[in-house]
């Protein structure tokens, strides 16, 4: 491909990406995002610099390298310069799930933001059913919506336990979404999202984008 | 060696030398409403319900600890902000009250001595005293000036808060310095033996270490060193290894460790120094069999217990509403099994 740059260059700019994001200077993250949109086309400057930058920020912050604060802002800004730099209703990606998130009773909403963030920065398009919502609601919602995957973020507890009655009212009505949890309770018991039946957990927004891909190529998109 | 009331016990451990046996701290906040029969919300409506409730919880379980804590969101209540109560786990704060970042310019703290619902966190926390007295310590709480605008803006805000409107922020930090002082000095007035500081947001967790010493370290520093009692610092299953020599500096005498640490190597640095509590997971704790629960807790034992300075714990500060009272009996029983110092069954 005419536009296809090395692979070292490729990774220059993942070096500068996640140095601009880590230390929150949006300046220089758009320079370097603007650099590789001369050369990628949008799609590539999404799969092979932000994705990958993404990736490896939330990656750190299970280690304990990066902080969830510097995770929030990187999601924030890439959200903003996409939106900078891309032109108007421009979709990135032609084809994907129907994805929708939420959080369940639960007005803890930072987990919320960074992932829909994140995807929102690798290029897909998620409904955002918003915070506090009841496992009825969100069953209605995502019937009525034809959503296919549902992204639930808890913060407490007695949260993530309800997302065993959202399983059960969407069995009630045959629907078929496949469920997607995250949050401190799941990390801190890796056995919790089964318990609750969801269809995967995401320890880290990393975690998230793979899930999304995994169910992706599971449907053949 | 005699047996120790759980004062004694609390007071030997925080001098770093071995009391009777390692001490618990079962954190009950919701636990007391289901001995009184009572909702959640039914329970915390009356300090008569609450004074009786932690006291009975911590009699049933051999607790070395009275929690005098009601709800993080009663600070947020006092503020002026909403309360979501629920059966089944901790109240929640609702919407956020600061609405944009301007609206912290006209922010007016709240009279501890005015607001009805510390008041009665006060006096809940007189009428424990009265039933204890020097006996069973009573531990009161603060969320930290650092980590309360969480819940006064919601979090992602306040991280653009503090990144991005650097004046805004250190207004902010003043207002809810002198909150947090007047709320801690009124709680060991009321008859408190020592104030729990939460601080999740100066966890490693959340935030980075260089970001911490410029925030959250020098706020604890002002904020602790204005407390007329000892404090706890927890940052409520957030990490803490790489700022523990900073978190020393504060002047708190004990540290709350997450289970995602490893707290003998936080045992080692702080020895002798700070006393450290942890680290049982709150959240796994729910299905525990017995034989994993006096595993996990030998483990513990094993790793933090030698030489005192140690205090059984679980790592978020507050013990589920799920969590049976069968393992809550097994951790009880294990720490005084394998607890009993010296602990010869490490040799």
């Amino acid at each position: 491909m005419e536009n296809q740059l090395p692979v070292d260059d490729a990774a220059i700019y993942i070096k500068n990406m996640i140095q601009s994001l880590l230390s929150v200077n949006k300046i220089r993250a758009k320079m370097t995002l603007m650099e590789a949109s001369t050369a990628y086309q949008p799609i590539e400057v999404v799969e092979k610099v932000i994705v990958p930058s993404l990736e490896q920020i939330g990656e750190g912050w299970t280690m304990d390298k990066v902080s969830l604060s510097q995770v929030y802002m990187s999601g924030k800004i890439c959200t903003e310069i996409l939106h900078d730099i891309m032109p108007q209703n421009h979709t990135i990606r032609k084809k994907q799930l129907r994805i929708a998130i939420a959080t369940l009773e639960d007005f803890h909403t930072l987990g919320k933001q960074i992932v829909k963030s994140f995807l929102h920065s690798s290029g897909y398009e998620v409904v955002d059913y918003g915070n506090g919502r009841s496992a009825g609601d969100l069953v209605s919602l995502t019937i009525k919506d034809k959503i296919e995957v549902l992204l639930i973020s808890v913060l407490m507890l007695p949260s993530a336990l309800k997302v065993k009655e959202v399983r059960r009212k969407m069995r009630e009505n045959q629907a078929a979404i496949t469920i997607v949890v995250g949050g401190a309770p799941f990390n801190f018991d890796d056995k919790l999202y089964e318990e609750v039946e969801a269809d995967y957990a995401g320890r880290t927004v990393s975690d998230a984008i793979n899930i999304i891909r995994s169910i992706e190529n599971s449907r053949g998109l | 060696m005699m047996s120790m009331t759980p004062m004694q016990r609390i007071l030997t451990t925080l001098g770093h030398k071995e009391p009777d046996r390692v001490p618990v701290f079962l954190l009950f906040t919701m636990h007391g409403a289901k001995e009184l029969g009572m909702s959640v919300k039914e329970y915390f409506s009356r300090a008569e319900n609450v004074a009786e409730g932690q006291v009975r919880v911590c009699r049933k379980f051999s607790n070395d600890c009275v929690y005098g804590f009601f709800y993080a969101p009663i600070e947020i209540e006092a503020w002026g902000g909403e309360v979501i109560f629920r059966d089944d786990g901790p109240p929640n704060s609702g919407m956020p009250f600061i609405k944009k970042f301007e609206d912290i310019r006209r922010l007016v703290p709240p009279e501890v001595g005015q607001s009805k619902c510390l008041l009665k966190a006060l006096d809940a926390q007189r009428m424990m005293k009265e039933k204890v007295r020097d006996d069973i310590p009573i531990i009161g709480t603060v969320m930290s000036p650092f980590s309360i605008p969480v819940m006064q803006m919601g979090f992602d805000k306040y991280i653009e808060l503090i990144y991005e409107h650097k004046e805004l922020f250190e207004h902010l930090m003043r207002i809810n310095e002198d909150f947090c002082v007047q709320w801690a000095n009124a709680q060991l007035d009321a008859g408190c033996t020592a104030v729990c500081y939460f601080d999740p947001v100066s966890s490693t967790t959340i935030i980075d270490k260089e970001l911490y010493l410029k925030t959250g370290h020098n706020i604890a520093k002002r904020t602790l060193s204005k407390i007329k009692g000892p404090t706890a610092t927890h940052f409520a299953a957030g990490r803490c290894y790489s700022i523990i020599e900073d978190v020393m500096q504060t002047g708190t005498s004990v540290i709350g460790v997450s289970v995602l640490e490893d707290i003998e190597k936080i045992k080692n640095d702080c020895k002798g120094r700070t006393t450290v509590m942890g680290n049982l997971n709150g959240i796994e704790m729910k299905r525990w069999t017995q034989e994993d629960t006096t595993r996990i807790v030998k483990d513990i034992i094993a790793k933090a217990g030698k030489g005192g300075g140690f205090i059984l714990s679980d790592n978020h500060g507050e013990i589920p509403f799920q969590v049976p009272d069968d393992v809550l009996h097994t951790i009880v029983d294990a720490a005084h099994e394998w607890g009993r110092y010296p602990l010869q069954w490490l040799k």
